[in-house]
C-alpha cells in the first residue's frame, strides 16, 4: 500500500521522532495538493487577485496543517480517554451558540471567538464519531446486540441532532445523523435494527413536521425545496449548470471562465467554488479535483482496515464518511442533482471554520494511524 | 455476508475468548466498511458522470447558453388577494395595469437606453432618479418599473422600437383599486411599495411595483393576501427576447379575505355623522364588526401610486386627522356611559345592595373638595337602578370611594377597556385603565379623590370607541366577545362567528339582569335617553348617555350658571352613547361619540338610533333561532 510503514512497535513511549516518521506523509502531500486546487480556485474567484480570498485560504491552511500534526502526535489512548469530554464541550458550545450565537442568514450558527467564527455543529460531527468510537470500542457482538447497549449512543446522536435541528440547520442536522449512522453501522448493530431506525426516522418526520411552526415549516420546504425561492437558490442551481456545463472537457482556462466572472455566481468562493473550478479547467479538471477528494476518503478506510483496535477503526470510518458527505453534497448539489444548499467543499472552499474542523478531524485520523498498532485495552465483556 | 444473530462468544471467557472476539468483530467491521466503502465509491462514480452528462454531452448545449445567451429569472405576482365584505362585494379589488419594464443586466448603456426611452414615453426628472435608484437597489435581473398605466399609443410606439430599447418590456400588472374610497378606507386599510425593512426573505418583494398591506386588514392579512410569486427561467438573448421558456414554478394566488363589515350599512353611517364622530356598530352575538365610521377619511387609491408631498402635509397637519381611525385610535373619556362598570365592581365586591339608598342633594363632599353632580339640585335618595337611569353622579361617587379604583379597573379590563382586543386593525390603542399602581408608577400618589372621579368615569380613562362596544356586547350577552373583522378567508369560515365561540364573563345573572333593566330605563323608563326610542317595530334599546368635560367647568361659570352653547365648539364636552337592542335578545351593540357634541343625551344618543334603525333594516330582524344562549348569563 502507498502508505505503508515499518510497523510501530508495540512498545510503550515511542519517540516523537519516530512517531514523525510514522505520520503517512503522502497523504499530507494530497492534502497540500487539495488546498493547491483550492487555491488557485480562490485565486480565480477573486479575477487574480490573491488577496481576494487565495492568500487567507494558504494561511488558514498552513495554521491547520500545524493543527493536525499536532494532534497526530497525541497519544490514541489519551484520545480515547476524553472523548467524552471533548463530546460535552462541543455539546455546551451548541447550547451556547443557542443563547449567544449570532444571527447570520435566519439562523444562529456562529459563535465569535476572537477573530474566528465558530460553527460548533461542524466541530459537534468529529466529537460525535469520537465518542461514538469510544462507546462502541467497548462492545462485543453480545452487546451491541443488547438494546440496552445501544440507548446511550442513540442519545448521544440525537441531542446534537435536536440542537442543530434548532438553530435551524437541517442540513447539517441530517448529516450528523448519518455520520452517527454509518458508525452504528460498521460497530456491527443488527442490520434489522438499523432498519428499523431508519424506518421509525421515515415515519417520525412527517408527525415533528405537523407539530412544526409555520416559519419552521417554512424553511424546511425551502431547504428541500430550493425553487420556491425562484431568484434565490433555484437561479444559482440553473447558473451553476451552465458554467459548469459550458465548461466542457478542458475548459475555458485559468481566469477565462465567463459566466463565475459575471457574477452569476453569488457565492462563488463558498459553496459554489467547484463550479469556478469546472468552469475554468472542464471535465478533466473537476474529475481531478473529484479524484483527489476520493483519495482523501480512501485513506481513512486504509486507515480504518490498517487498526489493531476497534477504536481506530470506527474512528476512521466516521470521519471518512463526515468527509464523503461533504464532498457529495456540495458537488450534488452544484450540478443541480439534490436540491440542498449551503455546504462548502472542504479545503477548497473559502472559510475558516470548516477548514479548522476539518484539520482538526484528520489530526485524529493521523493519530489513529500512527497509534494503529497501539494496545487499546481488553475489550471489556 | 453471513450474519449469526444467535451466535455470541460462548460463556468461556478469558483471554481466548476476547481475542476470538476481536478477530470476529474485526471481521464484521470490514464486511461493513466495505459495504459503506462501495455506496462512497458509487456515489463518486454518479457524481462523475454527472459530471460528463453536464459537461459533455450537454456542453454545447450549455457552452451556448454561456456565451450568446442569457438565462433570466423571471419572477411574476400572482394576484392579490381580494377584500370581499359581508355580502361579498368587492371592497379591495386588482386592475390591470400596462407597464413598462427594464432588466437593467440586459442593456449594455443604461443613460443611453433610458434617454432613448424617454423619446418616445417621456420621463421626468424625478422619475430618471427613481428609476436609477431601483436599478441600483436590485439585483441586475429584476426588472424595475419605468412607467406604469401605459396607454395603447405608449404600448405600440414602445414595441415599434423596440430594437432600440435593449432590456425593455411591456407587461400586464396589477394595480389595487379601493371601489369604496373614503367609506372603508380605515377598515381595509391600504397598500404601498414595501419598506427594506419589509422585504425580508420573500422574493416577491423584489417583484417591481409590489406593494404590501400598510394599515387596516390589508396589513393585518397580508401574507394571505399576497399569496406566493411564480417564476419562469428564460433564456434571452442580447437585445433580451424571450428565446425560450428553461423552467416555470406557478405562484400561488392570495386568498380572499372575507370581512364582517356592511359597506351599504357603513355609508349609511357615515352619512349620517359628521367631523369628529365615530360609531362602531357591532354585532352583539358573536363580536364581529358591521360598522366602524369615522369622519373625515382618505382615499386609499392615493396610497396606491405613491403619496405626494402637499397630500402628505395636508393629511398629518389637519387637525381632525383623516388618516386616524378613531374607532380604534381616538381615546376619550367614557364618562357616565363607564357607570356600569362601577356598578358591576360594587356589586361583586358586595359593598352595595341592589337596593340601598344612597341620597343626592346635588354634590358630595369629601375632605376640602366638593364633587358636583351633573343636576345641581340633587337627586334625592337613589338606588342603583335609578342612579344608572337618572345617571346620578353622587351615587356613583359613593360606590367608587366604596369599591376602590382597582377593583373598577379590574372590571373594566374583563368588559375589553384598557386591553389588546386583537381586532385585525394594526395598530390599534389598548387605551387606559387606571390603577392606584399605574399611578405610583408615574411617581405620583393615588387618593380617594382620584378615585371618586373616576366613579363618573371621568380622569385618566383613554378608551376607544370600539372598546366602549365591545363593553356594550359583553353587557348586552355576559360573554367575552372580541371583536373581529375576518368572517371567511378563502372562503372558509373562520372561528368566532357564533356566541358559543366566547367564553362567560362569569358575572352573576342577578347581576347583570339588574344592569340591563337599568339601561332599558335609560331609553324606556323615564332615564336620560328618553327622546331617542326605536320605533316599536324594532323592539327596544337599552342604552347609556355620558357627557365628558373637554375643559374644567370653573366655579365662577358654574354660580352663573354654565351654558355650553355659549362657548366655542372645540371646549364643549363630547357626547357618548353607548347601547345595544333590541332588549329582550341583543342583537347589535354600539357606541356613538359625537366631539364636542355637548351632551349624550342630546347628540349621540339620537344618533345612535338613527343607526340602530339602518341597521335593523339591512340586517334585521334576527334570524330564527339566533337567540344567544342563556348559559353563562
Amino acid at each position: 500500500m502507498i502508505f505503508e510503514r515499518r510497523l510501530l512497535t508495540r512498545d510503550r513511549g515511542a519517540g516523537i521522532l519516530e512517531k514523525l516518521w510514522q505520520i503517512p506523509w503522502t497523504f499530507v502531500v494530497l492534502l497540500c495538493g487539495v488546498a493547491a486546487v483550492g487555491y488557485v480556485a480562490l485565486l480565480s474567484a477573486g479575477s487574480g487577485n490573491p488577496d481576494a480570498y487565495a492568500q487567507k485560504h494558504a494561511i488558514r491552511f498552513g495554521f491547520g496543517l500545524v493543527v493536525m500534526l499536532g494532534i497526530a502526535l497525541v497519544d490514541i489512548k489519551l484520545i480515547a480517554r476524553f472523548a467524552w469530554v471533548g463530546y460535552l464541550g462541543a455539546v455546551a458550545l451548541l447550547v451556547l451558540v443557542l443563547l449567544h450565537g449570532n444571527i447570520g442568514k435566519g439562523a444562529q450558527r456562529w459563535i465569535d471567538i476572537g477573530p474566528i467564527q465558530l460553527q460548533p455543529s461542524e466541530l459537534m460531527k468529529i466529537m460525535l464519531v469520537l465518542a461514538l468510537a469510544a462507546w462502541f470500542h467497548r462492545a462485543s457482538w453480545e452487546r451491541i446486540g443488547n438494546p440496552l447497549f445501544l440507548i446511550p449512543p442513540a442519545i448521544a446522536v440525537l441531542v446534537p441532532v435536536g440542537l442543530i435541528l434548532k438553530q435551524p440547520n437541517l442540513g447539517t442536522a441530517l448529516i450528523t445523523c448519518m455520520v452517527g449512522a454509518a458508525v452504528f453501522w460498521a460497530a456491527g448493530m443488527r442490520w434489522w435494527k438499523f432498519a428499523i431506525g431508519i424506518a421509525a426516522g421515515a415515519i417520525a418526520a412527517p408527525i415533528a413536521y405537523e407539530r412544526l411552526h409555520d416559519y419552521q415549516r417554512a424553511r424546511i420546504t425551502t431547504f428541500l425545496d430550493p425553487e420556491s425561492d425562484p431568484l434565490g437558490a433555484g437561479y444559482n442551481i440553473i447558473q451553476s449548470k451552465i458554467a459548469l456545463g459550458s465548461g466542457g472537457m478542458w475548459g475555458k482556462g485559468f481566469l477565462q471562465g465567463t459566466q463565475g466572472h459575471l457574477n452569476f455566481l453569488p457565492e462563488k468562493q463558498t459553496d459554489f467554488i467547484f463550479t469556478m473550478i469546472a468552469e475554468e479547467f472542464g471535465l478533466v479538471g473537476a474529475l481531478t479535483t473529484l479524484t483527489m477528494l476520493m483519495l482523501v476518503v480512501a485513506f481513512c478506510y486504509l486507515v480504518a482496515f490498517r487498526s489493531r483496535h476497534q477504536f481506530g477503526r470506527l474512528l476512521a470510518i466516521g470521519l471518512g464518511t463526515n468527509y464523503f458527505l461533504y464532498v457529495f453534497v456540495n458537488v450534488a448539489m452544484v450540478t443541480g442533482s439534490i436540491p440542498v444548499g449551503g455546504v462548502p467543499l472542504p479545503l477548497i472552499s473559502h472559510g475558516g471554520s470548516a477548514m479548522l474542523t476539518v484539520m482538526l478531524g484528520f489530526g485524529l485520523l493521523l493519530s489513529a494511524y500512527v497509534h494503529r498498532d497501539a494496545e487499546m485495552g481488553p475489550m471489556r465483556e | 455476508m453471513t450474519w449469526r444473530p444467535w451466535g455470541g462468544p460462548g460463556l468461556l471467557g478469558g483471554e481466548r475468548s476476547i481475542r476470538k472476539e476481536e478477530e470476529r468483530r474485526r471481521g464484521i467491521f470490514t464486511r461493513r466498511a466495505a459495504v459503506l466503502g462501495t455506496i462512497q465509491l458509487g456515489a463518486f462514480a454518479f457524481l462523475g458522470s454527472r459530471l460528463y452528462r453536464l459537461q459533455v454531452e450537454e456542453g454545447a448545449r450549455y457552452a451556448t447558453l454561456a456565451e450568446e445567451n442569457r438565462v433570466s429569472a423571471r419572477l411574476f405576482a400572482p394576484p392579490r388577494g381580494r377584500v370581499l365584505d359581508r355580502n361579498g362585494k368587492v371592497v379591495a379589488g386588482n386592475r390591470l395595469n400596462w407597464r413598462a419594464l427594464l432588466v437593467a443586466e440586459q442593456t449594455a448603456d443604461l443613460g443611453a437606453t433610458l434617454e432613448t426611452f424617454s423619446k418616445i414615453v417621456p420621463l421626468g426628472d424625478h422619475e430618471k432618479t427613481r428609476i436609477e435608484r431601483e436599478v441600483r437597489r436590485n439585483r441586475r435581473f429584476v426588472p424595475v418599473i419605468l412607467r406604469e398605466f401605459l396607454t395603447w399609443e405608449e404600448m405600440a410606439r414602445i414595441e415599434v422600437n423596440a430594437p432600440d430599447l435593449p432590456g425593455i418590456s411591456v407587461d400586464m400588472g396589477t394595480t389595487r383599486i379601493y371601489p369604496e374610497t373614503e367609506h372603508l378606507a380605515h377598515v381595509v386599510g391600504y397598500v404601498a411599495a414595501p419598506a427594506e425593512a419589509d422585504a425580508g426573505d420573500d422574493p416577491l418583494m423584489q417583484l417591481p411595483g409590489i406593494r404590501v398591506g400598510r394599515a387596516g386588514v390589508e396589513r393585518h392579512h397580508d401574507r394571505i393576501l399576497r399569496g406566493r410569486a411564480g417564476a419562469v427561467q428564460v433564456e434571452v438573448n442580447a437585445v433580451g427576447r424571450v428565446i425560450r421558456e428553461l423552467d416555470r414554478r406557478e405562484g400561488i394566488p392570495g386568498q380572499d379575505v372575507q370581512i364582517s363589515v356592511d359597506t351599504e350599512l357603513q355609508k349609511a353611517v357615515r352619512a349620517k355623522i359628521d367631523e369628529g364622530t365615530t360609531a362602531v356598530l357591532l354585532d352583539a352575538r358573536n363580536g364581529e364588526v358591521l360598522a366602524m365610521a369615522t369622519k373625515p377619511s382618505f382615499d386609499p387609491n392615493i396610497f396606491n401610486s405613491g403619496v405626494s408631498a402637499a397630500q402628505w402635509r395636508q393629511w398629518t397637519a389637519a387637525r381632525t386627522t383623516p388618516l386616524i381611525n378613531k374607532a380604534t385610535n381616538g381615546l376619550y373619556a367614557p364618562g357616565s356611559t363607564f357607570k356600569m362598570i362601577v356598578a358591576l365592581a360594587a356589586l361583586e365586591a358586595r359593598v352595595a345592595r341592589p337596593g340601598d339608598i344612597v341620597s343626592c342633594p346635588g354634590h358630595l363632599d369629601f375632605g376640602n373638595n366638593r364633587f358636583h353632580c351633573h343636576n345641581r339640585n340633587g337627586h334625592g335618595g337613589m338606588n342603583m337602578r335609578t342612579a344608572i337611569m337618572a345617571s346620578c353622579d353622587v351615587y356613583f361617587y359613593e360606590m367608587a370611594r366604596r369599591v376602590g379604583i382597582d377593583r373598577i379597573a379590574a372590571m373594566g379590563n374583563r368588559f375589553g377597556m384598557g386591553v389588546d382586543l386583537e381586532i385585525e386593525l394594526p395598530g390599534a390603542r389598548r387605551g387606559l385603565m387606571p390603577t392606584r399602581g399605574w399611578r405610583q408608577a408615574q411617581g405620583r400618589p393615588w387618593s380617594i379623590g382620584d378615585t371618586i372621579v373616576h366613579g363618573i368615569g371621568q380622569g385618566f380613562y383613554q378608551l376607544t370607541p370600539l372598546s366602549l362596544a365591545v363593553m356594550t356586547a359583553r353587557l348586552a350577552t355576559g360573554r367575552a366577545v372580541q371583536p373581529h373583522l375576518t368572517r371567511a378567508i378563502g372562503g372558509r369560515p373562520v372561528r368566532g362567528s357564533r356566541p358559543e365561540d366566547w367564553p362567560s364573563l362569569g358575572i352573576p345573572d342577578a347581576d347583570m339582569r339588574l344592569i340591563r333593566e337599568a339601561m332599558w330605563a335609560v331609553v324606556n323608563g323615564g332615564g336620560t335617553a328618553g327622546a331617542s326610542r326605536l320605533p316599536s317595530q324594532y323592539g327596544q334599546m337599552a342604552g347609556k348617555t355620558g357627557t365628558t368635560q373637554v375643559r374644567r367647568v370653573t366655579r365662577e361659570q358654574r354660580e352663573r350658571g354654565f351654558n355650553v352653547s355659549q362657548v366655542p365648539r372645540e371646549w364643549r364636552p363630547h357626547a357618548l352613547f353607548v347601547a345595544y337592542a333590541p332588549h329582550d335578545n341583543p342583537l347589535f351593540a354600539l357606541s356613538v361619540i359625537v366631539e364636542h357634541g355637548s351632551s349624550g343625551s342630546g347628540a349621540a344618543a339620537p344618533l345612535a338610533r338613527d343607526i340602530l334603525v339602518e341597521a335593523f333594516q339591512r340586517l334585521g330582524p334576527a334570524r330564527p333561532g339566533q337567540r344567544v344562549a342563556e348559559a353563562g348569563r
